[in-house]
């Protein structure tokens, strides 16, 4: 019985155990007595009284079953094995898993591994009927328990309450767990790097030549942080510059100006920008925008190359004008209209009270939205691996190639790669380096958009 | 079309303006009709206002008492599907003509909304916005006389004038409400509209703007919307009760509170609806 038929069971036996509830809370109500809550929820109580034991332990058996059994397991080898290396060990353990699963290993088995596979399977068998019976004795208890405890003084309400409240709380906490666990493998790997090479070394470095021992190399090559940094800096730079007026303006003419019609077709339009995946910009920018600035750079004599700063900067721009003008369009409608009444009301003309009432009402927020672009930006990969060159030179020219963080992350990680080398881990520094830049940005977003909110509410 | 200085006024009031009001006509408006989409709201409207006089508007809800309030400055353009047809004149002149600046008649005819509504900037900017906007002072020394003088007539200078660079967001209620009439005055309207300017504030604060009104018709014609029966009594000179879309009777609010000329008048202010 795998563990879906167990769960299906599991839902049919709380549903048993809702009608139990029900009737029972219905039947100590019949004699005049005032229940303190709805019939329902003494249903929903015994429900889970009956189902959340059972499936508790079948999670724990589920998480910890398997190293219980191989810890058995091995408890049973004979010495020879028993005290061989830790990595023969659990190549021998994954064998063992494999033929006790009827899956197929290379080459015959020996007469211990089978063995052993014969143990590992009674075992599992084993405890599984345990885990079955417990679930089975806690799912009837529960609900026996919980059936006995229906009384009108029972507070089922509240306490279903503060179980949904719980059952809440732990599925936020799966998102925050994430992102704690992400951060801590990052900084983990991150500091293995470190032993390679120092911070300082990494933040202050000005060259960055990681040297693939694959190339015949043997140094140590070097890793210098800031012509990856100033390439970041300066195509986001060149986004924003790009996104924030244009993002802007179109969110004033939306907001303000557009006929109604207009705004139903124009927004959602716009707002396709944002859909359009990053590598069909990428190869937009390589095919289209590249020549054609390369073409404009020969008319009026200055040199650009196809794949340069300014190529991918200009389309990562287009990107993210929809963040930036969807953003602010959403916080400009929400400046109340009696401040825009106001100002028409002292003789102030539309653009003045746009100017000079509605932006400053509204620039905390649209400064949030121009951070939530720029960590955009500075995110951004696909466009930047095609269309800024890949050149990590610390240069001022925005005509010529740049590589960035995002794109040097990638170059790292391609191919065949080892995990105890400089070259790869250095991806992880260079992560948490991007990282930290993002949550910064989108830390200081937050909070002055949400300095704003406070204003109007 | 004209008609500003014609006599005699076919409202027949000219007996009951109170001493403080001049006879001179202010404000005049004939057969105004207002629709919203195909909604007819007001069905033709005919009132004249004195200068420096204090006229309420009272009448239920949905009345359009608010809707005619916002014609006489032409704040219903910033509605969609607003449309307005009839005359209304400012010392003569047609409001609605093409030619005419709503700017400037903005400026003339200042308008105080029902709920507080100083911009998000400091106090003496909320006072000093009109001004700059109009072109008012030349120097910044003649820009403070101007707030100080607004504030002053609002009755809000001595609370406020050790933090003018405070953000007027930050005051009560009531002196958000002064400091919007403080801000309206800095522009040196000739009328003020006020649109039920005590209704988000408290009995106290009720009373200063009140107060204040009585002060400020001294100098202002003033012309209010409010739901409040008794403030257009202790306030008002003449009082214009609303029904439906149509303006039933104007006349000096003594005489609409003791003797009304009309049944739905009386009905309304006996308590008989609304």
């Amino acid at each position: 019985m795998n563990n879906l038929a167990l769960i299906a069971i599991l839902l049919i036996v709380m549903a048993l155990a809702y009608q139990v509830g029900l009737t029972r809370s219905r039947t100590v109500a019949t004699d005049g007595v005032r229940l303190h809550s709805r019939p329902g929820y003494y249903g929903m109580l015994v429900a889970l009284w009956c189902g959340l034991p059972a499936f508790a332990l079948l999670l724990l058996w589920s998480l910890a079953g398997t190293s219980l059994v191989e810890l058995l397991v091995v408890r049973q080898l004979p010495p020879e094995i028993a005290t061989l290396g830790e990595r023969e060990l659990s190549t021998f353990l994954r064998r063992v898993s494999a033929l006790a699963a009827d899956r197929a290993v290379s080459g015959t088995p020996s007469e211990t591994e089978l063995a052993a596979a014969a143990h590992m399977a009674s075992l599992q068998t084993l405890g599984r009927m345990i885990t079955i019976a417990a679930m089975a004795v806690a799912a009837v208890a529960g609900l026996v328990l919980a059936r006995g405890r229906i009384s009108p003084q029972l507070r089922a309400r509240n306490q279903v309450e503060r179980v949904i409240t719980i059952a809440l709380a732990l599925c936020s906490g799966v998102a925050i767990l994430t992102t704690v666990g992400i951060v801590l493998s990052m900084v983990g790997e991150a500091m293995n790097f470190f032993r390679f090479i120092s911070p300082a070394e990494f933040f202050f470095g000005t060259t960055w030549n990681p040297r693939f021992s694959t190339s015949g190399d043997t140094g140590q090559g070097e890793f210098g942080l800031l012509p990856l940094l100033w390439g970041t800096l300066m195509v986001s730079a060149i986004a924003l510059l790009v996104a924030v007026p244009l993002g802007l303006m179109t969110a004033i003419y939306m907001a303000e100006y557009a006929p109604a019609w207009l705004r139903n077709v124009a927004k959602p339009v716009i707002e396709v920008l944002a859909g359009i995946p990053t590598i069909v910009y990428g190869f937009f920018a390589l095919i289209v925008i590249g020549p054609f600035l390369s073409d404009l750079g020969d008319l009026v004599g200055i040199s650009i190359r196809t794949t340069s700063a300014l190529t991918a900067g200009l389309v990562m721009g287009i990107m993210i004008i929809p963040f930036v003008s969807s953003l602010s369009d959403d916080i400009i409608t929400q400046v109340p209209k009696a401040l825009r009444d106001g100002a028409l009301g002292l003789g102030a003309t539309k653009s003045e009270t746009i100017r000079q009432v509605v932006l400053p009402a509204a620039l905390p927020g649209i400064v949030g939205a121009f951070l939530l672009a720029a960590s955009r930006a500075i995110g951004e990969t696909m466009i930047v691996v095609l269309a800024a060159g890949n050149n990590p030179v610390l240069h001022a020219n925005p005509f010529e190639a740049v590589s960035t963080i995002t794109v040097t992350i990638v170059n790292q990680l391609t191919g065949d790669m080892d995990f105890a080398s400089p070259q790869s881990l250095v991806a992880f520094a260079l992560g948490l380096t991007l990282f930290v830049i993002t949550l910064g940005l989108n830390v200081i977003a937050l909070v002055v958009v949400r300095r704003y909110r406070q204003q109007y509410e | 079309m004209n008609m500003a200085t014609s006599t005699p006024v076919p409202t027949g009031l000219g007996e009951s303006r109170t001493s403080k009001a001049s006879d001179r006509i202010k404000m005049q408006a004939r057969d105004v009709k207002v629709y919203y989409g195909d909604n007819e709201a007001l069905h033709g409207v005919d009132v004249d206002i004195f200068e420096n006089e204090v006229v309420a508007f009272i009448g239920p809800s949905g009345c359009g008492k608010s809707t005619f309030l916002r014609c006489l400055n032409r704040m219903n353009d910033t509605i969609p599907g607003c449309r307005v047809e009839g005359d209304v004149t400012l010392e003569g002149q047609d409001i609605y003509a093409p030619s005419l600046d709503v700017v400037l008649l903005r400026a003339q005819v200042g308008i105080v909304f029902q709920k507080p509504n100083p911009f998000p900037k400091t106090i003496y900017e909320n006072i000093a916005y009109g001004p700059r906007l109009h072109g008012l002072a030349r120097r910044r020394a003649e820009l403070d006389d101007i707030v100080e003088g607004s504030l002053r007539k609002a009755g809000l200078w001595d609370e406020v004038k050790d933090r003018l660079d405070q953000p007027g967001t930050g005051l009560s209620g009531g002196q958000q409400q002064r400091l919007c009439i403080a801000r309206t005055i800095a522009v040196q309207p000739e009328v003020i509209l006020m649109d039920e300017p005590c209704s988000a504030l408290d009995p106290i604060a009720t009373a200063k703007i009140e107060q204040l009104i009585d002060e400020l018709s001294e100098s202002y014609t003033i012309i209010m919307v409010t739901h409040n029966m008794q403030q257009a009594a202790r306030v008002a000179d003449r009082t214009a009760f609303f029904h439906m879309g149509d303006l039933v009777e104007v006349d000096s609010t003594d005489k609409i509170f003791t003797n009304p000329g009309d049944q739905r008048t009386h009905d309304y202010i006996t308590g008989r609806f609304g």
